[in-house]
């Protein structure tokens, strides 16, 4: 295989055992060079130990993975060297400066220092962050450094980029600011892994991969896994009772599925309903005029990831049962 | 210094640098300690405000009086009539000599003559030796007195007890002299154990340790480049203080220079193991420094014999001050500074501290590895 086809990332029956608990439950995937990949799933679904076994912070009970084509059980240094990695936490030096933090951190990966000017001049500019190199890390404000953080890890030229939970309690400007970054990123040449709970973020991701309870439940891009779960139509409805509208809805056949998405009410239809434009709106209304609920308004709308991962959560809990 | 280890060593220092809190505990607190002890608390008993009423106005009477002052150990403190008592409670006299009407008198009959002493016994120790003193010049003036009326009659006295001792290694008999190499100790801990420890529990703390990890850094540079700038401050610090209680005091070195610093390097190693030992238990910066204190700092001030004594301790408190390095290197300090003795002398103590700090390098290095996952 050459090294352009090559997968960046490729895992096989990863397995991390916790004592009796099983953290991450036998996860494969590959993802190619210069993509972005999102690995998803709530909190303690096993998105953080699995890139954890990656990065070589833990060792897996069993199975293997490839970072960059290198055996992370095998020669976890050697992958430590093609890796950057940036945790939930940004973890600055918070009385250390820009530029200070940008020159530990190349000389822990063993810049030269004229390397490491040209680096942090390149990181700087793509974080947007020249100009600012003497204020302290612990002085700006949550999104710069959280792109400072992206810079530490970039500064060694990364073949693999982790980023664990990297936009954790970041405003939604500085989100979409560093998903740029990303993308740009990306587009240089090297693969980036990332985990996040906010499942907007993941619309921006080439692939997904959605984990629940250590185990990989669905994967493909966004658009693919939307039109996989949700081939018929979907509704979105406000009301004045949206409790005893849900509970019309789920009972109604021609309704696959009904849930409540803060004050509103989403009801997948059930396929071959509703497929025609406007007939699923007419068909929802219908619905809930027969029960005695008079909808504020009833909207077709295109399925969110998080439509898909709630569908694909409760049918693998039913399996499960 | 080149490459990883010289970042972090680099960064290290940044940090001490940005904090003037850590610099002050390594570089100004031990001088500030020095001084103290050296001028402020002074464990040596000295100048007693002593107040002395003469009921006598004899001959007799004032000589004892002045015997007192004449020792040196005596202020006078002015009679302002009344209780004699009332000026040790307003704290004005630390004692009280009363002599009784009739004193020259009964002494020429050869007759007991009895002094009332008052002394404030707030502080016991220093209650004791102000005690002794008294005691001292009492018995030695009565020993002139018989030996006079001996030769005013002719008579011969039996032999007589007088004892001159000569203090052998600490002459002036000065506290500061003991308690620079426990000041020395204490730098050395704060630095080694205390700040170690902080500085990589602070890494865990901050998440920045799970970025050294993921890094090509490896334990054997960490640990180094996280340890060296300590060791480093904790030895000028020590020179420091060495210097400046030379200086100061007059607290010079007597024995060999090169034993002292390799002794000290010893102690340097076996504090930062113990620092780094602390470290891979400790969860938070509070409990690295409880943690830190507990086992060093409290030890080394209580069991170490740097303020209190270990011979007069219990059999079971002494069976415990071998339990902490400190001990070992302040009698090695001592050994060295003090007496100004070789090796030969302290081998015992020298060869505890190696097995202490080699057994505390083993642990951490053990547990070093293992709190990194691998």
């Amino acid at each position: 295989m050459s090294a352009a086809t090559m997968d960046a990332i490729s895992v096989d029956s990863l397995v991390k055992r916790f004592g009796s608990f099983v953290a991450v439950d036998g996860i494969s995937f590959e993802v190619p060079a210069g993509s972005v990949f999102g690995l998803l799933g709530a909190n303690g679904a096993g998105k953080s130990t699995a890139i954890r076994m990656l990065c070589g912070l833990l060792e897996p009970s069993s199975g293997s993975a490839r970072i960059a084509g290198i055996d992370v059980t095998r020669d976890p240094e050697g992958v430590k060297r093609s890796i950057g990695y940036m945790s939930q936490r940004f973890s600055l030096y918070e009385d250390l400066t820009i530029a200070e933090n940008l020159r530990f951190f190349a000389g822990l990966y063993g810049l030269s220092p004229s390397r490491a000017r040209t680096e942090a001049e390149r990181v700087l500019a793509l974080t947007g962050l020249a100009g600012r190199e003497d204020s302290l890390a612990g002085e700006l404000p949550g999104g710069f450094r959280q792109r400072l953080a992206l810079g530490c890890a970039l500064l060694h030229a990364p073949r693999v980029l982790f980023l664990d939970e990297p936009t954790a309690g970041v405003d939604p400007l500085a989100r979409r600011r560093f998903w740029d970054i990303i993308y740009a990123v990306a587009e240089s040449g090297s693969t980036v892994l990332v985990t996040t709970h906010y499942l907007d973020e993941a619309e921006y991701c080439a692939t997904v991969t959605l984990m629940h309870a250590g185990r990989i439940v669905a994967e493909g891009s966004p658009a693919g896994l939307k039109a996989e779960h949700f081939p018929s139509a979907m509704v979105e409805v406000v009301c004045e009772d949206p409790a005893a509208a849900l509970a019309l809805l789920a009972a109604d056949k021609r309704v696959e599925e009904a849930s409540l998405f803060g004050s509103k009410l989403h009801a997948a239809l059930a396929p071959g309903f509703g497929d025609e434009a406007g007939a699923g709106e007419e068909l929802v209304r219908e619905a809930l005029g027969a029960g005695g609920i008079a909808a504020t308004s009833v909207e077709r709308i295109p399925p969110s990831l998080e439509d898909v991962f709630i569908r694909v959560i409760s049918g693998s809990a039913e399996a499960d049962l | 210094m080149k490459g990883r280890v010289g970042a972090l060593v680099r960064k290290e220092y940044r940090h001490i640098l940005r904090d003037p809190g850590t610099l002050g505990a390594l570089l100004v607190i031990p001088l500030f300690l020095l001084a103290m002890f050296g001028w402020a608390i002074s464990l040596d008993v000295n100048e007693v405000p002593l107040l002395v009423r003469d009921l006598d106005h004899s001959a007799e009477s004032r000589a004892l009086a002045a015997a007192f002052f004449a020792s040196g150990r005596f202020t006078r403190v002015d009679d302002r009539g009344g209780d004699t008592g009332a000026s040790l409670d307003s704290g004005r006299a630390a004692a009280t000599l009363e002599l009784p009407r009739g004193l020259a008198r009964a002494l020429g009959r050869g007759e007991t003559a009895e002094l009332q002493v008052l002394v404030d016994g707030s502080d016991a120790t220093r209650a004791a030796t102000v005690i002794g003193y008294i005691e001292g010049i009492v018995l030695r003036f009565g020993a002139e007195k018989l030996a006079l009326k001996a030769a005013g009659s002719g008579r011969e006295l039996p032999g007589a007890l007088d004892s001159h001792p000569r203090v052998l290694f600490n002459q002036e008999l000065k506290s500061v002299n003991n308690l620079v190499p426990g000041l020395v100790a204490i730098i050395i801990i704060i630095s080694g154990v205390i700040s170690t420890a902080l500085a990589v529990v602070r890494e865990k703390e901050l998440g920045s340790m799970e970025q050294l990890i993921v890094s090509p850094l490896e334990s054997w540079e960490l640990i180094v480049g996280k340890t060296l700038p300590y060791a480093t401050i904790g030895l000028v610090s020590a020179a420091t203080v060495l210097t400046a209680g030379s200086l100061l005091f007059g607290v010079a070195v007597k024995g060999s220079l090169v034993e002292l610093a390799l002794m000290t390097t010893l102690f340097v190693f076996a504090c930062l193991a113990l620092g780094i030992l602390i470290s891979t238990i400790a969860p938070t910066q509070q409990v690295a420094f409880l943690a830190s204190a507990m086992l060093t700092l409290l030890p080394t001030f209580l069991l170490s014999g740097f303020v209190f004594p270990i011979r007069n301790m219990p059999v079971v408190i002494q069976a415990l001050t071998w339990l902490f390095p400190t001990k070992y290197y302040i009698e090695i300090l001592q050994a060295l500074m003090v007496k100004g003795v070789g090796i030969v002398s302290y081998w015992h103590q020298a060869l505890g501290l190696l097995v202490y700090a080699l057994a505390a390098a083993s642990i951490a290095a053990l547990r070093f590895a293992r709190s990194r996952g691998r």
